[in-house]
């Protein structure tokens, strides 16, 4: 398969770093794991061509590699935004309208769950429970915990991010 | 080590090692399974197979539980019959049970299980969201709506082919089987074998149906229609009709395609004689640049080519071994090139109105007959390809009562071949049916074996091997005096690939290797009726053999049909005219995920 971030110079040094750390590991399926992970860590996310690339240099179909990323919550194949947006799904937000916010969210900035907007400012994601029930329901943008998030504020909210 | 163990109340005596499954398949027990595939795979995943065993705190799966000494299982007990049909219920939740629309209807296994359970209803509602249905092949359909989970195609893909187009992704109640990272199996590195298709339960994954196409052509009357059938239809399509594996039909077969309207019943074993000709001449002819002339350019082994799901692996795979595969085109292909020039001249018919149906054991026909450089006649050599399987329904759609046919004879000239042809539809046999006919042109003597049969070189071990030491030559051979000819057969493309790799590494001197993408050859191709089993194929096979034997010539060389070719039409063996229609090249295709 032709591999257009491989041939194109701008992924060729993470390519190459990859490629390095692989040939240092032990041959074989077990490998595949450790060797995801360190991808995801030098390109920030799991895109197909890099997964030919491991696919490849391991000597393992590209199919088997993609059902290893799919299966596993960790690894992504969208690239992240520059901010995360965490909506928690634990009881006590769901009871107090998580829902409802996560239905405001999703409008507001045109993608689904898992998926990051074009113009990679954030991207939005779920969790079970943050523990931080008394403030229910809760939202984090990176580090920041903002608590009785309704619909209505949502917006308010992703401005103080750029 | 022997175990002995009870099985509903009978005793029971395996090997160490043996599963519940086959303890209780050896005293003729028989438990229902699903995604258990004899010598393939058993993920243990279905759970239709559920026994109880004395002792143990919950159900055990018997595909996949180890027999072991003293125990007692259960097999018909409440329990065990309850949580069985729970499995087969809830497989139902997921499916939409729209059989009556579907390929499979009456030869599937989900809905063969739910009756036998005596399933009525479905007690849960279906709420599996739709996925489109794949068609980006020009072989198979993928529906995967209708999939059961049951990963038997993923271990035929990944172990027997080691192709390892199939895989699972994603997790629980999203889990599919997935075609490399996107969505449809032409974006995947796939050899169109069919192999998935053949252990496929259910109507998730079936060939390409061209059958309109066929009674559209059948149909309109300005066209003229020929039908070739490749060797391996005749010991197999009798199963469609409810005949024992093994059973020939060749008589059967012709009369039944004579009466679905086809003009000419002509045989691919026709063009299979051809193959031989000329790739018997390649391979003495690569011999003597070698070996006499000194010439390092020739490659050897040289490799086979007649199977278009290994030319598919070899071009994804291994393009470095190009030079070494023979440039003989498939018998189907060489048929369908001589139907529209040499057939429709001799007729006096316009090529434009000559539609060539081919019946294959094979969905990677399919494909080859939609290459690009398969026009050497100025028209697609061969139009429509149609599997064993779907050659049953048409027959069954044309209300023909199969088994009550008389037998028939093939028209000529295109259907006239010898025992050699017959044995191209299993492993080894277009290497005997090459040397037959290679030791006769060298010596000028029959090949001096039992019946004529290269005996190392059949049967269903996955790699065979085989020496030939030439005698008393004829002077024009007098460079292949004493020379012992090293020759390989593999079947099934974990075993090519062993070929391969070995003749890569230069480990293996071999001069000739003949490979079939299948298992077992074409006998046991992905078009072929379900399911096939290694009982399946040895039947088969020993069927084709018979046909060999009990035929009046059994070498290619011997047609007359194949002499009056060369004499009126193609002039000599890899001459000028045969370069035209019968030989090809191929090409490397993308680089492949495990260059
Ligand atoms: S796969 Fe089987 S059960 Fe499902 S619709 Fe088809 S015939 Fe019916
Ligand atoms: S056709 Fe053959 S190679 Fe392709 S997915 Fe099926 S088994 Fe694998
Ligand atoms: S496609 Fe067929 S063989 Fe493959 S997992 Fe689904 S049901 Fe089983
Ligand atoms: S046949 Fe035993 S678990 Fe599927």
């Amino acid at each position: 398969m032709s591999n257009p971030t491989t041939e194109a110079g701008c992924g060729n040094a993470l390519f190459a770093e990859l490629g390095e750390f692989i040939e240092g590991q032990s041959k074989g399926r077990d490998a595949l794991i450790p060797i995801l992970h360190k991808a995801q860590d030098l390109f920030g996310f799991l895109p197909v061509d890099v997964q030919e690339f491991v696919a490849a240099k391991m000597g393992l179909p590209v199919g088997e590699v993609y059902g290893v990323v799919t299966f596993y919550h960790y690894f992504t194949m969208q690239p992240r935004g520059r901010h995360t947006v965490n909506v928690c799904l634990g009881t006590a937000c769901y009871v107090r309208g998580a829902q409802k916010v996560v239905e405001a969210l999703t409008e507001e900035l045109g993608v689904k769950m898992g998926e990051t907007t074009p113009d990679r400012r954030f991207s939005l994601t779920t969790q079970r429970c943050f523990g931080a029930c008394g403030l229910a329901p809760v939202i984090m943008v990176n580090d920041d915990v903002h608590g009785r998030v309704t619909p209505k504020k949502v917006a308010a909210i992703l401005a103080r991010y750029e | 080590m022997a175990i002995k163990l009870t099985i509903d109340n009978q005793p029971v005596s395996v090997a160490d090692g043996a599963t519940v499954l086959e303890a209780a398949q050896a005293t003729g027990i028989k438990i229902p399974t699903l995604c258990h595939l004899d010598g393939v795979s058993s993920p243990g995943s279905c759970r239709v197979c559920l026994v109880e065993i004395e002792g143990a705190r919950t159900l055990q799966p018997s595909c996949v539980t180890a027999a072991s000494e003293g125990m007692v299982v259960k097999t018909t007990s409440k329990t065990a019959r309850q949580a069985r049909k729970l499995s087969v219920e809830l497989m139902l939740a997921n499916h939409p049970w729209d059989c009556n629309a579907c390929v499979r209807n009456g030869e599937c296994d989900l809905q063969k299980l739910a009756q036998d359970m005596g399933i009525a209803e479905v007690r849960f509602p279906y709420v599996k969201p739709a996925t489109p249905i794949d068609q980006s092949t020009d072989a198979l359909v993928r529906d995967m709506d209708k999939c059961v989970l049951c990963r038997r195609c993923i271990g035929v893909c990944q172990d027997v082919q080691g192709v390892g187009t199939l895989a699972p992704r994603n997790r629980g109640f999203d889990t599919i089987v997935g075609s490399g990272a996107g969505d449809n199996l032409c974006d995947a590195i796939c050899v169109q074998c069919g192999q998935c298709s053949a252990v496929c339960p259910v109507g998730a994954i079936y060939e390409k149906d061209s059958i309109e196409d066929v009674w559209g052509a059948l149909d309109d009357p300005s066209k003229h229609v020929v039908v070739q059938t490749a060797p391996a239809i005749r010991a197999a399509l009798g199963e469609c009709f409810g005949l024992e594996p093994g059973t020939c039909v060749t008589g059967k077969m012709v009369t039944a395609l004579r009466r679905l309207g086809f003009a000419k019943v002509f045989d691919t074993n026709f063009t299979a004689d051809l193959t031989i000709i000329e790739e018997g001449h390649e391979f003495l002819t690569r011999l003597k640049k070698a070996l006499a002339d000194g010439d390092a350019s020739v490659k050897l082994p040289m490799f086979t080519s007649c199977s278009p799901g290994w030319i598919n692996y070899m071009e994804y795979f291994y393009p470095n071994l190009i030079p070494n595969i023979s440039t003989c085109k498939s018998p189907q292909q060489m048929f369908g090139a001589l139907a529209k020039t040499y057939y429709a001249e001799k007729q006096g018919i316009d090529p434009k109105d000559v539609v060539v149906v081919s019946i294959m054991p094979c969905t990677a026909k399919k494909f080859e007959c939609e290459r690009d450089e398969m026009n050497a006649s100025g028209f697609q050599d061969v139009d429509y390809v149609l599997t064993t399987r779907e050659l049953g329904r048409m027959i069954k759609q044309a209300g023909i009562d199969f088994l009550s046919l008389s037998d028939g004879e093939q028209d000529s000239p295109m259907g006239m071949s010898t025992g050699a042809a017959d044995i191209f539809a299993n492993t080894g046999g277009v290497m005997e049916a090459a040397i037959r006919t290679v030791y006769e042109v060298v010596t000028g003597r029959e090949l001096p074996m039992d019946r004529l049969h290269v005996a190392p070189v059949q049967g269903l071990q996955g790699l065979k091997e085989a020496e030939l030491t030439f005698q008393n030559c004829l002077d024009d051979w007098k460079f292949l005096e004493g020379v012992t000819a090293k020759v390989a057969v593999a079947h099934g493309l974990a075993n090519a690939r062993k070929v391969c790799e070995m003749v890569a590494s230069g480990e293996a001197d071999y001069h000739f290797v003949e490979v079939m993408c299948c298992p077992g050859g074409c006998i046991g191709g992905g078009g072929q009726p379900r399911l096939t089993s290694n009982d399946v194929r040895n039947a088969r096979i020993k069927a084709i053999y018979a046909e060999d034997e009990g035929r009046p010539m059994r070498k290619s060389h011997e047609n007359p049909a194949i002499t009056q070719l060369y004499k009126d039409f193609l002039g000599q063996p890899l001459g000028h005219k045969s370069h035209e229609l019968l030989h090809t090249g191929y090409a490397a295709k993308q680089p492949a995920a495990t260059s």
